[in-house]
């Protein structure tokens, strides 16, 4: 199977928009080369800022340039791009409704090496919190590729996160894409599983190991946490009843809070979360940090079976 | 915009600041000390030097104007008020429910650029509006207010490289240095030394006046508007005193954010209209 990382996906589609409409720009806080931007400042260097080491200045950079009409996408790493910069994201660029990017490499616990310090496990919930905010994990290249575009083409804030390994390509170039809208990868009549970014591809092969076992699983891709695509959740609920969410994130506040959130208020239908167990992680194989969470084929396949 | 004369951008600070005090006073709320201090500035600004339309207020090549330190809205939504970017007599809704007039300043007033009221911020926003007025390659300007406590929030100084490094002679900064602070002086709380050289360090042409000075305000922008093509950043070191122009608010740090009784408010305005500090 073809393997590429989402943050390469990212950094060819923003050629293409960059070249297409000059008002997109890019706001690089130094780590252009690993975020995969760096091809955007090579091809298209008069639409490109780099603000140095100042994630928080990249922000309101960026919200000033976005008030005289610019599309501007800031660049760095999912740490930096949601808690780094945080306060700014809410005063300066979600509180005025502003047309900023926030387009973040190395989310979850890929920057395995690297330690605690550089895994975000908590971007995506955080940001959620705040009014406005649109936030996205797409789940392949091509998903990388087309919800890149698709924010690019929506008016407002949102938070896009790619990971820094190679994953499987399971989508094609024809794949569609509609921010706040569930893909359905395959449907099924036991169980449905909800994941986002690089753990659909462990919740599709979840699903063949279910089927040999003759337990028909449904495969959602909920590459939007924000707006949530309340109405697929709720359609699982009553169809189905019984969801397992899997995510690359804290468990606290992500796809799996969100798809509580409605699963509560319904006052029905089973959920088993499945993402990071609210600890912090430590240098170690990207493998290893999925393991030691559960986020597993096999961890997935277990919950499924024990709902 | 037509030039005004020192003498008529006197009047028009005389008028601001008792429209400052009187919307406090009606609001029960806000912060005069500030709003008072930076009026020579605010004045000079939105009444000479920049180039905007209060019945355009979107209009793509109007000057911008950021106030950085945002708690100080008074002043500006006077400024707007009376030139007509609203009815003036919305300035009387200042921190009420539903009014455009928010406690700190938000894009639904109209003439507002981007919102303020965390410290440290606004001047980020400044530098991003500069750049990209220059890669459109349009001549108008950024002027943005800081206070000399905003600039102990390290966002600021970010904000100052990125202003060297893209050649930002399109935007000028007025650095509100009344020395005081919520909790005392600056110099108490935190010591910001010699904030001209720190600016100066940082590729940035100074001008150090005294910033409740009229004259010297407007002579700081016909010097800056002269050097608009020096490749450089403009950076006004504008020593005012807090409260300026009311007895007993000049210089004491709890006027920061209170609120005159009925009483002070009358003396304000008494104040204000004898040329209380400024003969």
């Amino acid at each position: 199977m073809e393997k590429k990382a989402t943050r390469n996906g990212f950094g060819e589609e923003i050629i293409a928009l960059g070249k297409e409409n000059r008002n997109v720009l890019v706001v690089d806080a130094d780590i252009g080369k690993s975020c995969k931007s760096d091809g955007f400042r090579k091809a298209l260097p008069s639409q490109h800022i780099n603000v140095g080491i100042a994630e928080q200045n990249a922000a309101g950079v960026a919200a000033g340039m976005a008030t005289c009409g610019k599309i501007p996408f800031v660049v760095t790493y999912a740490v930096f791009g949601s808690l780094r910069m945080c306060e700014m994201i809410r005063q300066e660029i979600a509180y005025p409704k502003l047309n900023v990017k926030i387009a973040c490499s190395h989310g979850g616990v890929t920057p395995a090496n690297d330690g605690a310090s550089h895994q975000a496990i908590e971007d995506m919930g955080v940001l959620r919190t705040i009014p406005n905010m649109t936030v996205i994990m797409p789940a392949d290249y091509w998903a990388a590729r087309k919800l890149t575009r698709a924010i690019a083409e929506m008016d407002g804030p949102a938070f896009i996160r790619f990971t820094r390994d190679s994953i499987p390509v399971i989508y094609d170039e024809n794949t569609q894409f509609e921010i706040g809208k569930a893909h359905i990868v395959q449907e099924g009549k036991d169980v449905a599983i909800i994941a986002n970014g690089d753990t659909v591809y462990l919740a599709m092969e979840a699903a063949k190991k279910l089927a040999e076992e003759n337990i028909s699983a449904k495969v959602v891709d909920m590459h939007t946490i924000k707006p949530l695509d309340v109405d697929a959740v709720k359609d699982c609920v009553e169809k189905i009843g019984k969801i397992v969410t899997v995510e690359d994130h804290n468990i606290l506040n992500g796809l799996g809070s969100g798809v509580c959130e409605v699963v509560a208020e319904m006052g029905k239908g089973k959920v088993k979360r499945i993402g990071i167990q609210d600890r912090f992680g430590e240098s170690a194989p990207y493998e290893r940090l999925l393991a030691k969470n559960g986020i597993t084929i096999d961890g997935i396949v277990e919950a499924a079976k024990a709902l | 915009m037509k030039k005004k004369t020192v003498e008529e951008l006197k009047a028009i600070a005389k008028d601001l600041r008792k429209k400052v005090v009187t919307m406090i006073y009606e609001a029960q709320s806000g912060h005069p000390g500030g709003s008072l201090s930076a009026a020579e500035f605010v004045t000079a600004c939105y009444f000479s030097e920049m180039n905007v339309d209060p019945k355009n207020p979107k209009w793509e090549d109007r000057d911008r104007f950021v106030l950085s330190k945002g708690h100080v809205c008074p002043i500006q939504y006077a400024a707007l008020g009376t030139l007509g970017f609203f009815p003036e007599e919305v300035l009387h809704t200042l921190r009420k429910e539903g009014s455009p007039l928010q406690g700190h300043p938000n894009m639904h007033c109209p003439g507002i650029d981007i919102p303020t009221g965390s410290l440290g911020q606004g001047f980020a926003c400044a530098v991003g509006m500069a750049i990209a007025l220059k890669l459109d390659k349009k001549s108008a300007r950024v002027f943005s207010v800081l206070g000399d406590g905003e600039c102990q929030e390290g966002e600021i100084w970010e904000a100052a490289q990125t202003a060297n490094k893209y050649g930002l002679d399109n935007l000028t900064i007025f650095v509100d240095t009344n020395n005081l602070q919520i909790d005392g002086t600056t110099d108490e709380v935190m010591p910001n030394l010699d904030l001209g050289a720190k600016f100066k360090a940082f590729g940035f042409e100074i001008y150090e006046i005294d910033g409740n000075d009229m004259a010297q305000v407007v002579h700081a922008l016909d010097e800056i508007r002269m050097h608009s093509h020096s490749g450089k950043p403009k950076c006004i070191i504008g020593h005012t005193t807090k409260g300026k122009g009311v007895s007993y608010m000049e210089n004491v740090a709890s006027w920061h954010g209170t609120a005159p009784n009925k009483e002070e408010y009358e003396q304000a305005i008494k104040d204000i209209d004898s040329d209380y500090s400024f003969k």
